[in-house]
Formats: structure tokens, sequence, C-alpha cells
């Protein structure tokens, strides 16, 4: 006699010991063993005080290794002197501030008595304002490329990403080895009568790489937030669009980029803030030079407090606490933005 | 086992209180519901008895012994939660076991409980599935087979049907009042409909804004409402009230003018009942028909809803709405003038402040 | 403009090729030789053999010039194909230079010196790659010591990463407490102060704290991370609290609500966390460059930048290690790429 199926048979077999839950059982156990004294610890405590219990791990490296390094960094500012120590070090009050303001004419870094740090903002400033730009640019003509109906698009999505995950210490390798006077630059151009130049010795040349080379290395981040936000763009107001015959320069005005708006902010910002601490990958690149003319504020900072003789730490910490001022705005700006969207998004 | 006494408790979240000295008293093995409009507070209720809520005032006692203090581990209650809340990255066999293994029961023992309360509930073929690959009602089942498996003091169910379809929610319905009959444990049952309340109930716990408004079974509130908000709320479709102000009040008859004029006489008698006083008269829909003689009072048809075996009248009369259901089909149209029937039907009286009066 | 907008727009929708659709693939190409290019050269490179290496133009696959030994000479001698005055070729072997003119033997017959002008010859060359370059700094150079303090570095603080950061996101979403806003505002503003900012009073705790030139150092502080405990809390949120309460029913400790069903149910978004964590452990350049000063501490970023910045700098080592560094990342590329890139989109963090 046949007998149906039951309905209700078992999708799934009975599940098996799986590797991976072969590699946590030690962790379990671990973990287990840890029950009995945080049982009694929860007795003691009670429910609200193991609150205190999960977060006081994260809370007390967070106090000792960014909360403390914030306020002794102000202490150090108002301190000279070359030890390390704080008690060991004298009070000077604001004069490391008045030190790096102390210019005879403010237009020209040359004339400021702490030229270098000038020379660095200016750097700084530049490449800030070049960089970004063009990091935009090219991430959302990227972006733009990226949603539309490609074959494969989740490849090529990850082509633009694969520099993102480059250690900034490799990208500027790479970037001096194909930049050297024997690199394959200058290889490629050879054909059409370029002689061999060494690259990097150039001033202008070596700020340009700078630029090109930190765009390469993040361009694929920000790329896939804007394309992220342009996927959340419901397919049915361009379809209504469509219906309407609006032109499509008139879509990309009225839908594409007021919709895009909320992203677009949050990148050029997160962009800001990066470029404002540009350092590893152009310092293995250039190592600042030629002579200082890719020497940016953090590189200042490093070299002030670190590797100069003597090292002169009040002075860095000065300098790092005016790159902290402008970086606190920057992200006051950031969170601003994400908390309207966010209230957009409730609405 | 499995008393539970609630005396004075009280709940406020800072300057907002949601329980009003609560006293209500459970007996060992009663199945009691807990029913209100949402926000009455009664999901709070339950949660205070779980312990899963401190309470801010008076004293929750199960067993006769004072459980204010004890954490919800330790009470030896088990709940059904509304979304099941079953573990989605264990089988139904790890979501049963869990707890008998946190409170270290020898191995042979969990087994032995699951395979029952497995039999019982008929979840045998899916013990090893997880939670997702199961439909609503096979999930309910494993949530109350949680339940079960801990042999629990009492039984806290959290709006346990609110999930289910239709269909679905009848037929366990009947299932959860098997149950009981079967394992005789104390069940408090927490639900906004009250038909679940009148079908479940050895008690039910009619609840308004933090308050208990009645306590009773289930046909006692049907049949005595204490006051007007029960009254309005157990039975389906809601009870008619007439409101008007007393005219006279002699022997056995009660008069009332509504605001539009017109005088309704209501067949009951009033003690202490002042001219000019502000009543409302309710009878249920089922209690009016429509009246052959003449007699009753006189009403226009709005809306007519044949359902076939019965018909709903919605109709006008002394300018308010009221709804007769009566039995078969009867051709009416909207805008007939029909009389209304209540010879004999239960009439309810209550006063201005809502308190039965009658 | 319209087309300008339509290229943007406009699918491909069996209309064939629009010039938009070229300048598409145009940018998708280039891209592709831009992002790959640079990191498939390096790796090429890296198999040339320093006399390679020094050469130009350069060959795009690592070539080798063939020796030979020959008769009468003590050294091999480099392999050429020479033209001889009547047009056809031979393989010699060249013994000196001098100026434009080679001296040449034929290895078969090494005693007749032919001469041949150098123009006239090509080196007998053939595809080899010179593992040299991975084995040597694994022998005689640190190389394996930095590799070693990378993956130490990089498993021990993910590892607390991932422990800590989920018992602090626990209690931010699964508690009600005083000061838990507090603790959020103090979490939030660290986002603010990066490490070049504190990069000094850091320098300084750590010198206190006895961790200089300490790889739990490098370690500690960059396990608190603001960013791993926001995307935690974020999704621990979405777990239903009746969890945690049935489980509270179920006579589970806070401890095991934790281990046992809140750690699992964020398995998704602890992998994301443990994937960011990697790759910032293992790229982190400039706070281990400050950190450690001691060559044997040196974690592959900072060996491979100390080693490139040497005066005669060896290329061939330099790019094998090079290579070497990138393979984790490569890998992790491969096939967590997806987690990686929906992380991003999903939570807007690097």
């Amino acid at each position: 006699m046949s007998q149906s199926q039951p309905a209700t048979r078992p999708l799934a077999p009975a599940p098996k010991m799986s590797a991976a839950s072969l590699a946590l059982m030690p962790v379990h156990f671990i973990m287990g063993l840890a029950d009995k004294p945080l049982r009694a610890l929860q007795k003691a405590a009670g429910i609200g005080g193991m609150a205190t219990f999960f977060l006081a791990p994260n809370m007390l490296i967070f106090s000792i290794f960014v909360l403390l390094p914030i306020i002794i960094n102000i202490v150090y500012s108002l301190t000279g002197g070359t030890a390390i120590f704080l008690n060991e070090r004298t009070f000077v009050g604001t004069d490391q501030y008045a030190h790096i303001f102390n210019c005879s004419n403010y237009l020209d870094p040359r004339s400021c008595q702490e030229d270098a740090f000038w020379t660095a903002v200016g750097n700084t400033f530049w490449f800030v304002v070049i960089q970004v730009t063009l990091l935009i640019v090219c991430s959302l003509i990227t972006a733009l490329i990226l949603n539309r109906d490609l074959m494969a698009r989740s490849f090529w999505r990850a082509v633009f990403f694969f520099p993102v995950l480059l250690s900034p210490v490799v990208v500027g390798l790479i970037w001096r080895w194909i930049l050297q006077r024997q690199g394959l630059l200058n290889y490629i151009l050879y054909p059409f009568g370029h002689d061999p130049v060494t690259w990097l010795s150039d001033r202008t040349v070596a700020f340009a790489a700078a630029v090109g080379v930190s765009i390469w290395a993040h361009m694929g981040f920000y790329t896939l937030i804007l394309l992220a936000g342009l996927q959340a763009i419901p397919k049915d107001l361009y379809e209504a669009a469509e219906m309407d015959g609006t032109r499509a320069m008139r879509v990309f005005r009225r839908i594409t980029l007021p919709l895009l708006m909320p992203n677009l902010l949050v990148v050029v910002v997160l962009a800001l803030i990066k470029a404002v601490q540009v350092f590893d990958e152009v310092y293995v690149l250039t190592g600042g030079g030629p002579g200082t003319a890719t020497q940016f504020l953090t590189q200042y900072i490093y070299e002030t407090g670190f590797v100069s003789q003597p090292r002169n730490a009040g002075l860095a910490a000065a300098a790092s606490i005016l790159m902290g001022l402008v970086l606190v705005v920057l992200t006051l700006i950031q969170l601003g933005i994400s908390k309207r969207n966010e209230n957009k998004g409730k609405r | 086992m499995g008393s539970i006494t609630l005396t004075n408790v009280q709940k406020s979240y800072g300057a907002v209180h949601v329980l009003h000295d609560i006293n209500l008293d459970i007996r060992a093995g009663e199945f009691v519901v807990f029913v209100g409009p949402s926000g009455c507070g009664k999901s709070t209720l339950l949660r205070v008895i779980a312990g899963l809520e401190k309470i801010t005032g008076g004293e929750l006692a199960i067993d006769g012994k004072r459980v204010n203090e004890v954490s919800a581990a330790d009470r030896g209650l088990a709940m059904v939660f509304q979304s099941y809340a079953l573990y989605p990255h264990m089988s139904v066999r790890q979501n049963l076991a869990f707890g008998l293994e946190n409170s270290g029961m020898p191995k042979a023992e969990i087994a032995e409980r699951i395979g029952e309360a497995a039999r019982m509930l008929e979840i045998e073929q899916y013990m090893e599935r997880r939670p997702g690959q199961l439909s609503g009602g096979q999930r309910q089942r494993v949530a109350i087979g949680r339940a079960i498996v801990r042999r629990p003091t009492a039984f806290l169910l959290d709006e346990p049907l609110s999930n289910l379809d239709a269909e679905l929610r009848v037929s366990t319905r009947a299932e959860i009042a098997a149950l009981h009959d079967r394992l005789k444990s104390t069940m408090i049952y927490v639900t906004h409909d009250q038909v679940e309340a009148m079908t479940l109930a050895n008690r039910i716990v009619v609840m308004r804004a933090g308050k208990i408004e009645q306590v009773g079974a289930p046909l006692d509130l049907y049949n005595n409402p204490a006051n007007r908000f029960v009254a309005g709320f157990i039975g389906a479709p809601h009870m008619n009230f007439i409101e008007g102000d007393v005219v006279e009040s002699t022997g056995g008859t009660v008069v009332i003018k509504a605001a539009n004029g017109e005088q309704f006489t209501a067949p009951v008698p009033l003690n202490g009942v002042t001219t000019g006083e502000r009543l409302s008269v309710g009878i249920r829909p089922q209690h009016m028909g429509l009246s052959e003689t003449g007699r009753g009072l006189p009403a226009k048809v709005r809306l007519v809803e044949a359902l076939g075996s019965e018909t709903v009248i919605h109709a006008e009369a002394l300018g308010q709405k009221l709804l007769a259901i009566v039995p078969g089909q009867r051709h009416l149209s909207a805008g007939e003038a029909i009389t209304l029937a209540y010879d004999g039907a239960p009439i309810h009286v209550f006063g201005a402040n809502g308190q039965r009066v009658n | 403009m319209s087309r300008v907008t339509q290229f943007i727009f406009r699918r491909r929708g069996g209309k064939g090729w629009h010039w938009t659709d070229i300048a598409t693939w145009v940018w998708l190409i280039g891209g592709l030789i831009i992002m790959f290019g640079p990191a498939v050269w390096l790796a090429l490179s890296s198999f040339k053999t320093p006399a390679a290496l020094a050469e130009f133009p350069p060959s795009i696959l690592p070539y080798v010039s063939q020796q030979a030994t020959v008769q009468g000479y003590d050294k091999p001698l480099t392999l050429f194909n020479a033209t001889m005055p009547d047009g056809s070729t031979r393989v010699l072997a060249e013994v000196r230079r001098v100026g434009t003119v080679a001296q040449m033997v034929d290895p078969k017959a090494p005693a007749e010196i032919i001469k041949v002008n150098i123009n006239q010859r090509t080196p007998v060359r053939s595809v080899s790659f010179s593992t040299e370059n991975y084995v040597q700094p694994f022998l005689h150079f640190d190389f394996f010591r930095y590799l070693w303090n990378s993956v130490f570095v990089t498993v021990t603080a993910t590892v607390i990463t991932l422990v800590v950061n989920s018992m602090a996101a626990f209690a931010l979403s699964k508690y009600e407490f005083k000061g838990r806003n507090a603790a959020m505002l103090v979490i939030l503003a660290t986002l603010m102060v990066p490490l070049s900012v504190i990069l000094v009073p850091l320098y300084s705790i750590i010198s206190t704290l006895g961790l200089f030139n300490n790889l739990w150092g490098v370690i500690l502080p960059t396990v608190a991370t603001p960013t791993g405990v926001f995307i935690l809390r974020q999704y621990m949120l979405t777990i239903p609290d009746e969890l945690i309460d049935a489980a509270r029913m179920d006579k589970a400790s806070e401890w095991q609500i934790y281990w046992r069903i809140v750690v699992p149910l964020t398995a998704p978004a602890l992998a994301v966390l443990a994937i960011f964590s990697v790759v910032w452990r293992w790229n982190d350049f400039l706070w281990p460059l400050i950190v450690l000063s001691r060559r044997e501490l040196y974690t592959l970023q900072v060996g491979l930048n100390i080693y490139s910045g040497e005066l005669n700098v060896q290329w061939h080592f330099i790019l094998a290690m090079t290579v070497v560094t990138m393979i984790p990342v490569v890998l992790v590329f491969i096939f967590l790429q997806r987690f990686i890139t929906t992380g991003i989109a999903g939570t807007g963090l690097k």
C-alpha cells in the first residue's frame, strides 16, 4: 500500500557537527567556565550591574587610550622641553601656540618662525581641495557607470574596490616602483619619444602623484557608498519620469541628484576628514619630498614629536590640537548630516 | 501549587503610572485571562508577575511566598511570548532543552521531558529543524512546548494567538483549553480579544488604564457587567447604550428623555435615582428584536447586513444609533420604519459615573 | 548635454551600441588596467633578478639571460644570438666587451674569438621566476619575524576587538541603565579623535605603561574601536527583546544570554567587523612605526618601509616582501569581498 508523503516532512537533515562548530568547542568551553563566577557576580550586582560589567572593558580601554590622551594632549601643548613624562616637563603656557603663530606676514609661510608647520598646512590645504574634488568626481562617475545595467556588475565593483584593502605601505611601494626611473611609466612613455625621468624628484609631479595615488587607493570606498545611494533610489521613480517623458538631464537634476545628495554630502565630509589626515601612503611614496613638496600635517606632527632631534613633543601636541579642531568641526558636520538623513528616513 | 496573589501592586516608569493598586488572587489551577484594550497594562501586569519588570509598590506572592525580589529565572514560571521568542539559531530540540540545561537538570531527564512534550504537542517530526523552517502554527506549539517542559508553577501566555491566521487561531484556542484541562496548572493569559477571553477563561480580569475594572467568570461578566466599560467590552457586537435623563422612575419602569427630546421607557426597577439624572440603558443587540405588535421603540433602518443565519440591522432611534441582531433572513431596506422590541430582554442601567445602578 | 545624460541613464536596451556604452566600457577597462595593473606589475617584477630589474626598457615577464660554461673560461658566460655579417645567426657566448664591439666565442669551438658589434647581438633569454627573492628574505632577513609579529598583532587585536566591542554593544543595546547615553556620547566623541591627533600623549601613556617596544602597545590602543561598537550595537538592536526575556525566563544568566543568544545571533555583523579588523590591523603603519623601534619587533608594514628607505634599496627583496604582505589582503578580497562591500554600503565605515 503506497503511503503519501506526510506534509510535514523535515526540510533539513539533522544538523551535523560542522568543522566550524568543532573549532568553536574550546571557546565554548572557556566561555562556559566563565559562567559560574559571573552568575555569582550577577547575584551580587543585579541585572543592571551586569550592564556595567559588559561595558567596563571597552570603557577602560577608551579611557586609557583615547580620553586620557585627549586631556594629556592639551597639557602637553602647554609644556616645553624634551622630556616624555609629564611631571618632568616645564609649564610654558601658550608659548607653543605663540611660536606657531609667530609670523611677520600671515600670507607667507616662509615668514613664520615655524615655517615647516605652515608649509605643511599649505600643502595639506591644497591637497585636500584638489584630492577631494577629483576623488568625488571620479567616484561619482564610477558609481553612475556601475549603476547601469552592466554585465557582471559585482566584478566591476570589485575591480574599483581592490586598492582600498591594500596597506598604505604597499600602495606607496607599488607606485614608487612604477614611478621610478626604470619604472613602468617611463617604459610606457618611451615609445612616444619621452626620455626617462625620475618622476618623484619633481616637486609638482610628486605632489600630483601624492594626489593621484591617494585617489587610486581610496576611490573604491566612496564609489561603494555612492553606488549604494544610487541603488536605494526607487526604480519606479525613473519609470514614472519615463512615463511623463521627462528628459534625461532633467531626470538627473530633479531625481538622481537630490535623492543622492545625502550620500554625496556624507561622502564629501568623510573624504575631507580622511584627506586632512593624509600621511601613510604619501609618506612611503615620497617621504614628504622632494624638499617639503609633499609634507603634510600628520607628517609634521610625527616628525616634530618623534623624529627630530631633540624631540619637540609640546610643539607637536599644539599642532595636533589645531588639526584636531578642524577634524572635530568636520565630524560634527558629518554627524549632523547623518542625523538629518536618518530623520528624513523616519518621516 | 500555583496560586498567585497580588496585593496593591503598582508599576510606574518614572512619573508614568502603568499599574495602579492591582489586587488579585489567582487560585491554583485556574485559567485567568487578562483582557482589555491595548495600552491598558495587561501585558505589563503579566511581565510583572513573570519578574521581567520590577514592581514599584505592593506585594506579589506565589504560593504564599513573597517574590518581589526574586528574579524571573527563580520564580518557577514559564512564559509564552507573543512573537514566540524562539531562539532562531537553535533547533527545536535545543530550544526546549535550553532552559532545562540552565537549571542543571540531568541529560536523561531533559530528554524524557522533551520527548513527552513533543508527543503531547505533536511536534516530534520537526525536532531538528530551526524555528525559521517552521510555520507559524508549528512555532506556536514549540513555544508552548518550551514552557511545558519546564513544568512551571504557572504558565504565562502573552497574546499567544495574535500572530496566527483566523482559522488556526480557533483550533489552537481549543488546544490550549484542552492543554489546561490536562495539565491542570495555573495559566494566565493575556489577550485583547474578548472571544478568546470568553472561551478560555475560568475567570476574566477586565482591565482599563492600569486598573482592574471587573473580575469574574465569563458569563458573570456577560450577564452582570459591573460598569459601562465592561458591558461595552464583553460581547460582540458591542452593547447598545441609550443615553438620557431620568424623567420618572416608578415601580418597575424608568422613563428617560434622550437628547433629541424623545422618551424611552425601560422596564427595570430602579431605586434611588433622581429625576434629571443622566443614565445609560444598555441592551445587547442580540436581545433586540423586531416588534410584531407595534409595541416597542420606533426606529428607522439605516443599513441591513444579511449574514444568512441572522440579520444585523443598523437602526436609528431616539437620535442614537442602535444595533439589532435578529435570527433568519429579513427583507428590509434602508429608510424603512420599524419597531424594535426589547420585551423581556436583560437590561443594564449605568449611572453617570459608569457604574451599574440596577 | 542630453547625450551626456543619456550616457548616464539609458540602459543597454537592445538598441545596439550607443556611444555611451562605448564610453562606459572604456572607463571600465581603463579602471581594470589602472586598478589591477600596478599590483600585477609589482607581482611580476618581484620574480625578476636584480639584473633584470635594472634593465631599461623593462620586460613584462621575468626573463633570465642564459649562460653557459665554456671550456677555457672560469666563469659562466652569457649567451647571445649574434647576427653574422652574412646574415645568419649563431648562438655565441660573450667573453668581454670593448667599446661597441663584443668579443665572443662559439661555445662549441671556444678557441676562436669572434668580434661582433653590440647592436648585432641580443641576449638569449627565457622566462624564469626568480624565487630567490622570496627565499632570501625568509632565510637571511628578519622577514619571518615581521610576518609573525604582524600575524600576532592582527589576530590578537581582532579577537580582543570582537569580544570587547560585542560586550559593550550588548550593554548599550539591551540594557537600560544610568549613564547609557553618556557612554554612547563618549564613544561617539572618540570618532572625532583619530590617532594622528593623539600621537604624542598616546606615546607617553604607552611609555608609562611600559608598553613601548612591545607588541601589546600596538594592539591595545586599537581594540576599542567606536565603529565596531556602533555596527554591533546597530545589529543587536534588531534582536527582539522578547528573546532576551525568554532566555531570562529560561534561567539563563546574563553572561549566558550574551554568549549563547546574542553573540550567535550577531554572527553576520561580527564577521564583518572581524574582516575589517583584520584588514585594519594588518595594514596599520603609523602607530607601529612609533611604538616599535627594535628590529625584531617590527610588523611587516614597518619592516617594509624601513627596508625600502635604506640607501641602496634592494628592490628585488622589497618587491617580493611587498607581494607577501599583500597576500592576506588579496585573499580577503577574493573570498570576502562581497561581505565587505555590503558591510560598507550598509554602515558607511571603513
